[in-house]
């Protein structure tokens, strides 16, 4: 398929694995921020194509797995009752809560479903007026767009059975609790195509200058890691710690402006607590006082739940990239995507699942 | 969940909110081009959750493949430094 298969080549990839073992001097760790990256890097074994001096850290980018505990508690809570159709992302599905997860409510006669887009939860809102549709909108800045607008359209079209549970999250501030940790080993990091595709890579730049990091910004295929990867590793290399974009041709500098027109209209940035990570400053989005009518955790009033995360499951060293799935003892024993701990073992974008998927034999 | 993937624009509808039926491949599906006014038939369009984030600029895809080579001619440059 155009604009895949050429960033795939089996052939190129060797080549930049010797271009980049050609610059490298001095051991250098980089961090991919996106969960859809490692799952390619996993994949692909990208990693294990680099010199032994390049360290790949695998950063916190899957929204799935930062969702809080207490909000797939709320959704578990709101999908049980008998008047609501929960509409969700098929990955939220397995994301253990405290006692269950939303394939067990649905199991339980919960009508859970699964839609590809925002707009389908709209669309059957509008075909079951005696139904509260509910949909759970978690995402990076790149599905906030898509939500926004299923909000604004509920809005204009007075679709009131329609709500969204939010649990939005947005990258740079991430990133910047990242560096700011004393704990901190990364020297450069490849930012999320996608999410910049939205926002564009101006926000990027004060947090290169401030924390002296290369930040370049990446594509998905294999090709686009290895480029942003030699990308970060010259800038390192040669001392410079500027912000460069690898994936041109999908990323403006300004990013999607009527997208981001749109999440300003919809979303007001809040605090927001990340699974495993703990509460970050302005790292949220949340819908505005405007769309109050459409809240799904105002319309459905729940407070407090007393949530507990099992506490066998390190996802929060392995999402800070601390630590590597392989090194965490409950995996592949008594942690599986089957029956997972933690949510790094749910969507196929957490270093868990990837690691289980792709990594079988070399688990010790 | 955040997989956004090429797709080629091989209609499009205005309505409400501009639409268009998208090849990705064999499947054909109808994607939002709210984000996307610029986008016409014939271009590719990346596509997430149902909606086109951005339209695919075919100069930048080029430069992103030839890359190796500038890279290559460099580190044989580089390389050739005493
Ligand atoms: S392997 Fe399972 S228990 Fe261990 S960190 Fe990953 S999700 Fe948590």
């Amino acid at each position: 398929m155009k604009y895949v298969d050429e960033y795939r080549d089996a052939d190129a990839a060797r080549r930049y694995a010797e271009a980049i073992r050609k610059i490298v001097t001095r051991p250098w760790s980089l961090m991919e921020v996106c969960g859809g990256q490692t799952h390619t890097i996993v994949r692909f074994g990208i990693d294990e194509l680099l010199p032994p001096e390049v360290t790949l850290i695998h950063g916190p980018g899957c929204p799935v797995c930062v969702t809080p505990v207490e909000i797939i508690d709320q959704s578990l809570a709101i999908a049980s009752r008998p008047e609501v159709i929960f509409c969700s992302f098929g990955d939220m599905l397995r994301v253990p809560g405290t006692e269950r997860d939303l394939l067990s409510v649905k199991a339980n006669g919960g009508d859970v479903r699964i839609v590809y887009s925002p707009m389908d939860a709209l669309a059957i809102a509008e075909k079951s007026p005696d139904r509260e549709v509910v949909f759970f909108a978690v995402g990076f800045e790149t599905t906030a767009p898509a939500n926004a607008m299923a909000a604004c359209q509920a809005r204009l079209r007075g679709v009131s059975n329609f709500s969204l549970l939010v649990s939005h999250v947005l990258v740079p501030p991430a990133i910047e609790a990242i560096l700011s940790s004393p704990a901190c080993c990364v020297n450069g990091f490849l930012a999320a195509g996608h999410v910049c595709t939205i926002m564009g890579v101006e926000e990027y730049r004060p947090l290169a200058a401030r924390y002296r990091v290369p930040i370049v910004v990446t594509g998905f295929e294999p090709i686009d890691l290895l480029q942003g990867i030699a990308m970060c590793l010259r800038q390192l290399e040669e001392g410079r710690a500027e912000v460069e974009n690898q994936y041109g041709r999908v990323v403006r500098a300004a990013g999607n402006a009527p997208a981001q027109a749109m999440i300003r209209e919809v979303f007001e940035v809040v605090v927001r607590e990340w699974r495993g990570i703990g509460s970050i400053p302005a790292s949220g989005l949340a819908l505005r006082p405007a769309f109050a009518a459409h809240d799904a955790s105002r319309k459905f009033g729940l407070t407090e739940i007393g949530a507990r995360e099992s506490p066998e499951c390190a996802s929060g060293l392995v999402l800070q990239g601390l630590l590597k799935p392989l090194q965490c003892p409950a995996f592949r024993t008594r942690c599986t995507p089957d029956s997972p701990l933690g949510a790094t073992m749910v969507s196929p974008e957490g270093a868990c699942a990837a690691y289980y998927k792709y990594r079988r034999l070399e688990a010790s | 969940m955040c997989l956004a993937v090429p797709g080629k624009v091989l209609s499009t509808t205005d309505g409400i909110l501009r639409t268009g039926r998208v090849a990705f491949g064999g499947i054909v599906k109808e994607v939002c081009l709210a984000y996307v006014p610029e986008a016409e038939v014939g271009d590719y369009v990346i596509v997430h959750v149902g909606f086109a984030i951005s339209r695919m600029d075919e100069a930048e895809a080029a430069r992103t493949l030839a890359y190796l080579t500038e890279m290559g001619e460099l580190a044989e440059i580089a390389g050739e430094e005493p």
